[in-house]
């Protein structure tokens, strides 16, 4: 937690005021008990009552300013501590945007989004709740021992004993009961890890009839949970009881001690009253304390959490990159001899791969599952970095490029069709920001997106939930293709992109990307030969390796495993003859 | 409203700290031991005090008489502190492990309907936020606030007996607390609202952005993004510091006028003993009192918002509990056995909303051993089929017969496990390859798994992998690629063997090459085993013995490829367009 500290550096004098007025208040409370001391031993004594009077309007006039101190203390530390999580979000948001593709498939998306919600909340309490409540204690604790000196040096001694022996006892509480905790928090998250298993394959459990096995799994981890609950339940369960005696027994010791020093008349009755209230205010203080153990620890794990996320560097940066001036007559992409590693090691996903696709050209990639078809076309906008070799955009290494420029000259449509909250209009200025209706509908139309969207009543106005998820799969595809389109990128990726569309669509949507696409580059990754047998270009893959370039005729020619992808193709076609011949 | 939906979720509560009922008195004596302990200190304290007067008028063997009692009570009090919190935290702990239990175990049991209708990140919070908010605040806050009212009338008590005036004062005085606390609370409660939206908003944003990394990258929108980011942070900002601040304003007032109650005990405290009627130790006594006495007035104002909230949070765990669940299975139910692979359905209606009727009159009789395709554009409604088939959900009319008996009559374990199904969502669960491929048959052998593995073409990809048949698959199979996945789906199904079929689109991110050998297995397993396909290539549904048409939601067209064709309807349409490049 220590290390983010430095999120307060913009609110430092709030988070030094807010614990200043907190000890004002503090002060004004450890008075109290020796105006108190005053009232018996004076006012009592004496039969004063006017004297009584003056010191109780004291005690008034103490609540008063007791009051306004510790509202000027909350006022501070709300302050600091929103102050603390906006910062906080913010460069933690602004870190993972640096993340490169690498980085994202290391930690996996759904641990950022909890990181940057759940995590920063939970440190943003702790701090708030350090600022305001928790130094308050050991204030009271020093304060009441230092006021006790002033009353009776010898005595105090018994503070300086109970004090430390308390401060003990919580700390071993704590250390025996965090790795607990932590234990608890991850019976918790598997918990929440088997509902959500159990939710999204709630058809394939049931289908298999296992709905009872899943059930005693989850008995199974609740009942670890039980344990481990009532395990750091007991110990923690001790804290209290221990202050109470602790304290008590200072209490006796000062009772005894004190009796033998008024007997001796070094002491009054009232500085006696006053030294147990002064041990009875540490008492309270500390049951406090024990209170905000728990949610201190917490917002420890959290920001541990967050700060791995920081710790975490970008593998790769267009830092330095200043804008490049591409070569006009260069082809549109070359790779040569590109080869790559997702963890650069000798596992190769692509291997010594060399092409190059001329403007206006359409190339075609096809090969197996695992083959390297969508890591080759992610090297192109440059999502991960080549290991070895060079890609080149316009004829310049693409690692030369500002990412925005290069990525700007690019349409790019991913396998998994992601889509925003917001309309229809929104989704699609992903690319553009500022462009018109007409681009926009020129882009849906070539999309084949065109007639559906037209039949909102809302047109492009029509609001998209999160995901899109009141679109089906083959209008969110469609969408996320007219998304690339819009500003006519030079380069159109893409990547498997019409797996959700029926045969119909798919054929339209090529026929009219080949008809209005000038120009544009086009590389689409399939698994279908229907979809790039026409390109001018296809690339045969086979495990990373490039088995084979060429026009659909040349290569039915010369590349054997092309031949033998068509012919499978071919073959399920005319799966029934084959059957019967057979 | 709100008053009567809080006894209608306390009544269903108790049912689960019934069990533990005993344990629950155990630790609400323990409670009462120790308050009154916890209050008979300050009394010895003030004794003790009283035998201490001044300089050669201390009377050392009463005070030695007094500390002694007062170990004993500190003793008793710490014990039965200790043991107090045992009991309720075992009473809380089992009592919410059941809530749990119940809560998963019916999720096995409710409709489909139910959970498909329903949010999954929603029900998850309330099988896991919710109940621990019932156990931190129902359960717990429940000891809490019965601990404090047992204070409160205990110190009223002993308060009493020792002074009735100023004892009046103290109980005057003191709620004013409680008002404090709700004028406050009333008035930061929209300003709570106002903050969890603009949270949900950032929440949303960062949800979006962060979880689609990647397509945010593709198009360069960073920027912009943290444009928006910065935005909504800011708002959240100015009405969270609000919030915050003058909820924070509770605790600074209620002890304001605490230190009001202590002020006045001392102002008339020592006017009652300048009079004579009180002594120096009941004063110190009273006042440590009036200090017990306010604190839980301070606390039961934050524990009711607690105990709200929890009993928000309990009716949202109940409502699971409570859902009614599939009717279960009728008595004497067939136990489908040796099922021979026909079906029919006769006059069949269904719709998942009584306004939008979808399925009409359909009729379709299948042999064994028959291949039916179900085709259609996307979203057409295909998996309602399915649906129907696996008894996800219930026809509305008519009825849907297996191997000659009506599906309603026989078991659903028996009925869904005469089909073999992969669906387009590949689904795998946490847990070792060997554990997901033995899914359909937990006690399959180490051959058999690797047999069907070998069959659906992923032995080889297992091998490779690091730790083998042994590697654990993370969430949704993470480290897979979709291939790979559906893949190991297949193995699935490979091992357990059914009668019948259903392949919802299973090759579809499979490439052709492994496709086509998946396919010569399949059709191996085809063999004379009733195949229901859906799939978007025709080719592979053109030798269907029956072919299924369906568009939005309803099955339009039925009939042998031929006949389809010469019909010229909307199924030649989706077939000729296919030859369009």
């Amino acid at each position: 937690m220590i290390k983010l500290f430095r999120y307060l550096k913009n609110y430092k004098l709030q988070s030094v005021l807010g614990p200043l007025f907190k000890l004002t208040e503090a002060c004004f409370e450890l008075i109290v008990p020796l105006v108190m001391a005053k009232i018996i031993d004076v006012g009592i004594k004496n039969e004063d009552s006017g004297y009584v009077l003056k010191m109780g309007g004291v005690l008034v006039l103490l609540g008063v300013l007791g009051l306004a101190a510790s509202l000027t203390a909350q006022f501070f530390a709300a302050r600091a501590s929103l102050g603390f999580g906006t910062e906080l979000r913010r460069d933690l948001f602004r870190h993972i945007n640096t993340f490169s593709h690498k980085e994202i498939d290391e930690v996996g998306s759904s641990t950022l989004v909890t990181r940057m919600t759940v995590d920063i909340n939970q440190a943003q309490t702790g701090i708030n709740m350090l600022l305001r409540l928790f130094l308050r204690s050991p204030f009271i604790v020093i304060g009441a021992v230092i006021m006790a000196f002033t009353v009776s040096a010898r005595l105090t001694l018994i503070f300086l004993i109970a004090s430390p022996l308390l401060a003990a006892m919580i700390f071993l509480v704590m250390k025996l009961t965090v790795p607990l905790f932590k234990r608890i928090q991850q019976r918790l998250d598997k918990t929440t890890l088997m509902v959500g298993e159990n939710l999204s394959g709630v058809r394939v459990i049931r289908a298999f009839s296992r709905q009872k096995d899943e059930e005693l799994r989850f008995r199974d981890n609740a009942d670890e949970l039980l344990d481990m609950q009532i395990k750091a339940g007991r110990i923690s369960a001790l804290t209290n009881p221990c202050t109470y005696v602790i304290v008590y027994t200072a209490i006796i010791l000062i009772i005894w001690f004190g009796g033998v020093n008024i007997d001796a008349g070094g002491l009054t009755q009232g500085e006696l009253i006053a030294l147990i209230s002064y041990m009875n205010q540490i008492l309270l203080a500390l049951l406090a304390v024990a209170l905000l153990v728990t949610s201190l620890t917490r917002a420890q794990a959290s920001s541990q959490r967050i700060n791995e996320v920081f710790a975490m560097q970008p593998s790769m940066t267009d830092e330095g990159n200043t804008e490049v001036t591409p070569d006009p007559d260069a082809p549109a992409v070359a790779f040569e001899n590109v080869s790559f590693s997702y963890h650069d090691n000798d596992e190769y996903a692509l291997k010594d791969i060399t092409f190059t696709a001329a403007r206006g050209e359409t190339v075609g990639i096809i090969g197996g599952t695992g083959c390297g078809k969508s890591t080759l076309v992610s090297l192109i906008p440059r999502f991960y970095e080549c290991s070895r070799g060079t890609v080149r955009a316009a004829g310049v290494p693409v690692e030369k490029y500002p990412f925005e420029q290069l990525r700007g000259m690019i349409g790019f449509v991913p396998q998994k069709a992601e889509l925003f909250r917001g309309t229809v209009r929104e989704n699609l200025r992903f690319r553009k920001q500022d462009a018109d209706d007409a681009e926009l509908t020129e882009a849906l139309d070539i999309a084949q997106a065109l007639g559906f969207v037209k039949e909102k009543p809302e047109g492009l106005d029509y609001p998209l939930s999160g995901g899109g998820k009141n679109l089906s799969g083959g209008q969110r595809q469609r969408l996320t293709i007219a998304r690339a389109l819009v500003g006519r990128p030079e380069i159109l990726i893409l990547d498997d992109s019409a797996s959700a569309l029926d045969l119909a669509t798919d054929a339209a949507l090529r026929k009219a990307i080949a008809a209005k696409t000038d120009g544009m580059t086009v590389f689409i990754v399939s698994q279908r030969v229907s979809s790039i047998r026409y390109a001018d270009k296809i690339l045969v893959l086979d495990d990373g390796e490039l088995a084979g370039t060429g026009t659909h005729e040349q290569l039915l020619e010369c590349c054997g495993l092309y031949r033998e992808i068509c012919h499978s193709q071919q073959y399920s076609d005319k799966r029934g003859e084959g059957q019967r011949n057979g | 409203m709100a008053e009567n939906r809080s006894h209608s979720v306390f009544r269903p509560l108790m049912r689960y700290v019934k069990p533990h009922i005993g344990l629950l008195a155990v630790s609400l004596l323990f409670a009462v031991i120790s308050v009154a302990a916890t209050l008979y200190a300050p009394i010895l304290v003030g004794d003790a005090v009283d035998l201490i007067v001044t300089k050669g008028d201390v009377d050392f063997l009463g005070v030695r008489d007094v500390l002694i009692k007062l170990g004993i009570v500190v003793g008793i009090t710490a014990l039965s502190q200790w043991l107090m919190t045992l009991c309720t935290n075992k009473v809380t702990y089992y009592a919410v492990r059941d809530i749990r239990n119940d809560a998963f175990a019916n999720l096995q049991r409710l409709p489909l309907s139910y959970i498909d209708g329903s949010k999954q990140g929603d029900m998850i919070s309330r099988l896991v936020s919710d109940i621990e908010n019932i156990s931190d605040g129902l359960l717990m806050g429940f000891a809490q606030l019965f601990t404090g009212i047992v204070t409160i009338f205990g110190t009223l008590g002993f308060m009493l007996s020792i002074n009735v005036r100023i004892t009046l004062v103290v109980v005057m005085i003191t709620p004013l607390s409680l008002f404090v606390a709700r004028f406050i609370s009333r008035n930061t409660f929209k300003l709570f609202r106002r903050q969890t939206e603009a949270r949900g908003e950032l929440t949303a944003l960062v949800e979006e952005m962060v979880g689609s990394a990647k397509t945010v990258r593709a198009f360069s929108y960073e920027k912009k993004a943290e444009e928006r980011f910065e935005k909504d942070n800011q708002t959240l900002r100015s009405v969270w510091v609000r919030a915050v601040f003058f909820s924070s304003l509770t605790n600074p007032c209620t002890r304001f006028i605490n230190g009001l109650v202590y002020a006045f005990v001392g102002i008339i405290g020592a006017f009652t003993a300048i009079g004579g009627a009180f002594t120096v130790g009941q004063l110190s006594c009273f006042l440590t009192y009036a200090n017990q006495y306010t604190k839980p007035f301070n606390e039961i104002s934050g524990v009711i918002t607690e105990l709200q909230s929890a009993l928000a949070a309990a009716a949202r765990v109940l409502d699971i509990i409570d859902e009614p669940c599939e009717r279960p299975d009728p008595e004497g139910a067939v136990v489908l056995k040796a099922v021979d692979g026909s079906m029919s359905a006769e006059n069949v209606y269904f719709s998942y909303v009584p306004q939008v009727p979808l399925i009409e009159d359909f009729n379709i009789s299948v042999r064994a051993g028959q291949h039916i395709a179900i085709v259609g554009p996307t979203g057409c409604g295909k998996t309602t089929f399915i649906n129907l088939l696996m008894r996800f959900y219930d026809v509305t009319g008519g009825q849907i017969k297996v191997s000659g008996v009506p599906v309603n009559s026989c078991t659903r374990s028996s009925l869904r496990s005469s089909f073999g199904m992969v669906l387009q969502d590949t689904w795998l669960k946490t847990g070792t390859i060997r554990e997901n491929i033995a899914y359909g048959k937990p006690d399959a052998t180490d051959d058999e798994i690797m047999a069907a593995a070998r069959s659906a073409h992923c032995h080889s990809f297992i091998k490779r992998l690091p730790e083998g048949y042994d590697t654990v698959i993370t969430e949704d199979g993470g480290s897979l690629s979709q291939g790979q996945k559906q893949l190991l789906c297949i193995a699935r199904i490979m091992l357990s063997l059914p009668p019948m079929l259903i392949l919802d689109e299973a090759t579809s991110s499979i490439d052709t090459r492994t496709e086509i050998l998946i396919q010569r297995a399949f059709t191996k397993m085809m063999q004379g085993r009733t195949s229901f396909i859906i799939a978007h290539r025709l080719s592979t549904v053109r030798d269907a013995d029956c072919i299924i048409v369906m568009r939005s939601g309803h099955i339009i067209e039925q009939g042998t490829h031929t006949e389809l064709m010469e019909k010229g309807g909307f199924y030649s349409q989706l077939y000729n367009s296919q030859y369009e490049s």
